[in-house]
């Protein structure tokens, strides 16, 4: 078998903001390190983060600090993170913003100089980081020059199918070029994941097509585990109009900069929907709610500034109950609410997005906007200091690792979770490598066994077309596993997905190998399939509803449900199997932040 | 609002090829990227186009339309006419891999050959300290999605593959123009700016500004003030003198 071949000390898998702060630091702990993503250097998935960083720097409002930012995130995902990847991220995303700024990175300014922090949904103060609402973009060209600059070696538009292991742990991975179809295989002590989510298993997503969840699903062939699969977060802003465009976000700064949601009587409607367990914080009367924008001390945050899962299914609601708009969605309004210059220097590329797109002039009308699958709080199973899993070897951060964000991530908590964790990972991969001095051939009979199963689709004839295959899952996934979930859609689900699966095992792919989409598609899907089947066996099990997971048949929250997590693993027959673990305990000087 | 669009989209590899002729169905509010993915699902599956975001923010589907340097993701089938035939070729000034899908290492190449940005030393406290306004005029190059259209469209790389070693292009003059008025940075740049990179060889048509998906000013407020500054520097006195003693010999 022709077979390029490298040796490194940590591979790193995907080059979102996670993978190139995990290969940045990896590099400078003396790792012989390379990145491999599936696009070109600079288009990870992170460029279409647009809010900002979460961090508690405390530039603008001096009460702020790193226990806020913690009580905020906890309550945030309704105390089912793992509290100690909330507290490091609370504690250590500050520095790794200012960090940025020594790597090239330009945010916008307060009047005295600093860091310029915006408001955002659930976040007690003005906290996120930001250049105007292309944050990511800012973000990813940093790491991305920073990783240039330190002559990491990156490969591009190159797709890992298989991580290799032997009784020791992580031996190395497996993987093609997209762009000659060709073998590669990297042997490596260490591999950290940094794939991203799983959102293009949706009809309606804000994700891009990377986000095939195969970082998920290497981890769990591989042998580790996965946490709180049933937590998927619907933005509750996406487009909804034209169809063409449905689902691209909306960035949750446009309500952090004054914009209100309105139903189609011109309510705003946020305020029918405060749950008790936010009603203390949250404004009772649209006067309160906008003098909160100048005056945090005297009045309480506007509900439309209620963490994503509340409103997103609020809009749910609302457009069921008939009071949508044409497209089924609701109106956001920020035209009516702040200077056409504020709008256009605070959200250009939402302006640009809408005019363009859509033809709509956000400075003089309504946006039209609805829930769109966003982001997986779930994901690997890892240990919260060093994001290893619970493979030797193994480890993963930002999207693709859960605990962080429990059952609902904060905005802006997502951007700060790739530099924290990102970082600790790298470190914690280099040092793994360094303490394993002989390194384990890559044995050929498992390099020819994955060669193999990757050219399968090109062996078989007359098979399915993998962009059918892709179609019917999206259209499971939106109407059986979606925002809102019952116990006999899920179980109809899971019979779906076992009949996808096999009419996946037969799929064909026309052409050769060179640059072929179709054939890349037919790799991805089984990537697709586990991860949405862990999806929809999580969401089954837990009867309860909390942050992203809510149950039409389970409407409440669940005492016992909130100390216990979901732990997918993969059976011996390659179907996922569940099990129930107890939350870990928060020790009792973080229990009393919360008392307060 | 649903109709057949005529395309024409260009297939083939390093070795050659045409424009294959397709028939396919438009729908409202569409861009020609949701066109070249029906195609691919329905009528080409191996049809090879890059693509992320879908959305304007990446700038990885940057193609030829009609001849002009686009974005699909960004171009409304609504522009065209219904009987107009579309048609969708590769980016010219970069090798062919396949289809739509071209070889656009050189950008990497030369990304790389700009000396990294070094900061100044941070304030007692921990902090760097800015103005918004000085921050703004390298936010505007910042912008930059790395579409590389700008490159695609200058005349002095786009059919003349010789140049190319001399000249880095749009996209990277305003990298060099982005650094040369980063408030933090200290490095100096500007003999590299026009002997490695080849700012001379801009003659400022500003076609690079004409085509960009971000809106960014490449020429009025890139090149033009980065030429302006290599200039200052080149008929500067002072600098001349300091460049004469220096080369003097020792003994």
């Amino acid at each position: 078998m022709e077979l390029e071949r490298h040796e490194y000390d940590v591979v790193v898998v995907g080059a979102g903001g996670a993978g190139l702060r995990a290969a940045i630091e990896a590099h400078e702990s003396g790792a012989r390190t390379a990145v491999v993503c599936k696009s070109l250097l600079g288009k990870a998935h992170t460029v279409m983060a647009e809010g900002g960083i979460a961090a508690a720097m405390a530039n603008l409002w001096p009460e702020d600090n790193w226990r806020v930012h913690f009580r905020d995130t906890m309550r945030g995902g309704k105390m089912l993170n793992h509290w100690r990847m909330a507290q490091l991220h609370a504690q250590e995303a500050p520095d790794r913003v200012r960090e940025l700024e020594d790597w090239g990175a330009l945010f916008d300014r307060t009047a005295d100089g600093l860091i310029s922090q915006r408001d955002f949904g659930g976040h007690r103060y003005a906290r996120l980081a930001h250049v105007g609402d292309r944050t990511g973009l800012e973000l990813i060209r940093t790491l991305q020059q920073r990783t240039v600059a330190l002559g990491i070696d990156v490969y591009m538009e190159c797709t890992v199918t298989r991580l290799l292991t032997d009784e020791q742990g992580i031996t190395g991975a497996f993987g093609y070029w997209r762009e000659s179809g060709r073998f590669v295989a990297w042997q490596a002590p260490s591999v950290v994941l940094a794939t991203g989510g799983i959102g293009k298993s949706y009809k309606v997503t804000s994700n891009s097509w990377e986000y095939t969840g195969d970082g998920h699903s290497l981890a769990l062939q591989a042998g580790a585990t996965l946490v709180n699969m049933e937590f998927v977060q619907f933005h509750p802003t996406g487009m909804v109009w034209p169809p063409s465009v449905r689902g691209i976000l909306v960035t949750e700064s446009v309500r952090g900069d004054g914009g209100v949601l309105k139903n189609s009587a011109g309510n705003r409607f946020m305020f029918d929907y405060i749950p008790d367990f936010f009603r203390k914080e949250t404004a009772e009367t649209e006067d309160e709610a906008d003098r909160w924008y100048e005056d945090k001390k005297n009045n309480r945050r506007p509900p439309e500034l209620l963490p994503r899962d509340e409103v997103a299914r609020a809009i749910n609601s609302e457009v069921k109950a008939g009071r949508g708009t044409p497209h089924g969605g609701v109106f956001l309004d920020i035209a009516s609410r702040r200077s056409a210059d504020y709008i256009r220097k605070r959200l250009p590329s939402m302006y640009h997005q809408f005019k363009e797109l859509a033809e709509v002039d956000i400075t003089a009308e309504a946006m039209e906007v609805g829930p769109t699958c966003h982001y997986v709080m779930g994901g690997v199973e890892v240990d919260p200091d060093t994001e290893a899993a619970r493979v030797p070897g193994l480890f993963a951060a930002g999207e693709v690792a859960g605990g962080m964000h429990g059952s609902n991530r904060l905005g802006g908590n997502s951007l700060s979770d790739l530099l924290v964790f990102g970082r600790r990972a790298g470190a914690a991969a280099a040092g793994h490598a360094a303490g394993l001095p002989h390194r384990s051939e890559l044995p050929d009979a498992a390099l020819a066994d994955a060669a193999r199963a990757a050219l399968a689709p090109f062996e078989r004839e007359g098979g399915e077309n993998p962009y059918t295959v892709q179609h019917d899952l999206q259209q499971t996934m939106h109407d059986l596993v979606g925002i809102i979930r019952t116990a006999p859609e899920m179980e109809q689900a899971l019979e779906r997905i076992a009949v996808l699966k096999e009419r996946v095992a037969n799929l064909s792919v026309e052409g050769h190998r060179q640059y072929n989409p179709g054939w890349h598609l037919a790799l991805d899907l089984p990537h697709m399939l586990v991860v949405s089947e862990a999806i929809a066996r999580a969401a089954l099990a837990r009867e309860e509803s909390r942050g992203g997971h809510t149950r039409d048949d389970f409407p409440a929250t669940d005492a016992e449900w909130a100390r216990t997590n979901l732990i997918c693993a993969s059976a011996p027959d390659g179907s996922v199997a569940l099990t129930r673990q107890p939350l870990p305990q928060m020790p009792s000087e973080l229990a009393e932040i919360f008392e307060s | 609002m649903t109709y057949d669009a005529r395309f024409r989209v260009w297939r083939g590899d390093a070795t050659g090829g045409d424009l294959q002729d397709f028939t396919v169905q438009v729908n409202e509010g569409e861009v020609v990227l949701d066109i070249i993915h029906r195609l691919q699902a329905t009528q080409a599956g191996d049809l090879a186009v890059r693509w992320n975001c879908k959305a304007g923010k990446c700038g990885s589907c940057s193609a030829e339309i009609n001849g002009r340097p686009r974005l699909m993701c960004m171009t409304r089938m609504g522009t065209f006419g219904e009987d107009e035939t579309v048609t969708v070729t590769p980016l010219r000034t970069f090798p062919v891999i396949r289809d739509l899908v071209t070889d656009v290492s050189y950008n990497y190449d030369k990304a790389a050959q700009i000396p990294a940005f070094t900061p100044r030393a941070r304030d007692g406290d921990g902090n760097h300290r800015m103005q918004q306004v000085d921050v703004e005029r390298s936010q505007e190059f910042r912008k930059c999605i790395e579409c590389y259209l700008c490159q695609d469209t200058c005349h002095v790389i786009r059919d003349h593959e010789g140049n190319k070693a001399a000249f880095a292009g749009p996209r990277f003059l305003i990298r060099l123009a982005e650094l040369d008025m980063h408030p933090l940075d200290v490095v100096d740049r500007r003999a590299a700016a026009q002997d490695e990179f080849g700012l001379g060889y801009c003659n400022i048509t500003k076609c690079c500004s004409e085509v960009c998906p971000e809106g960014i000013h490449l020429t009025d407020n890139g090149i033009i003030p980065l030429k302006e500054r290599v200039v200052d520097r080149r008929y500067d006195p002072l600098t001349w003198l300091g460049s004469v003693i220096r080369r003097r010999p020792r003994d």
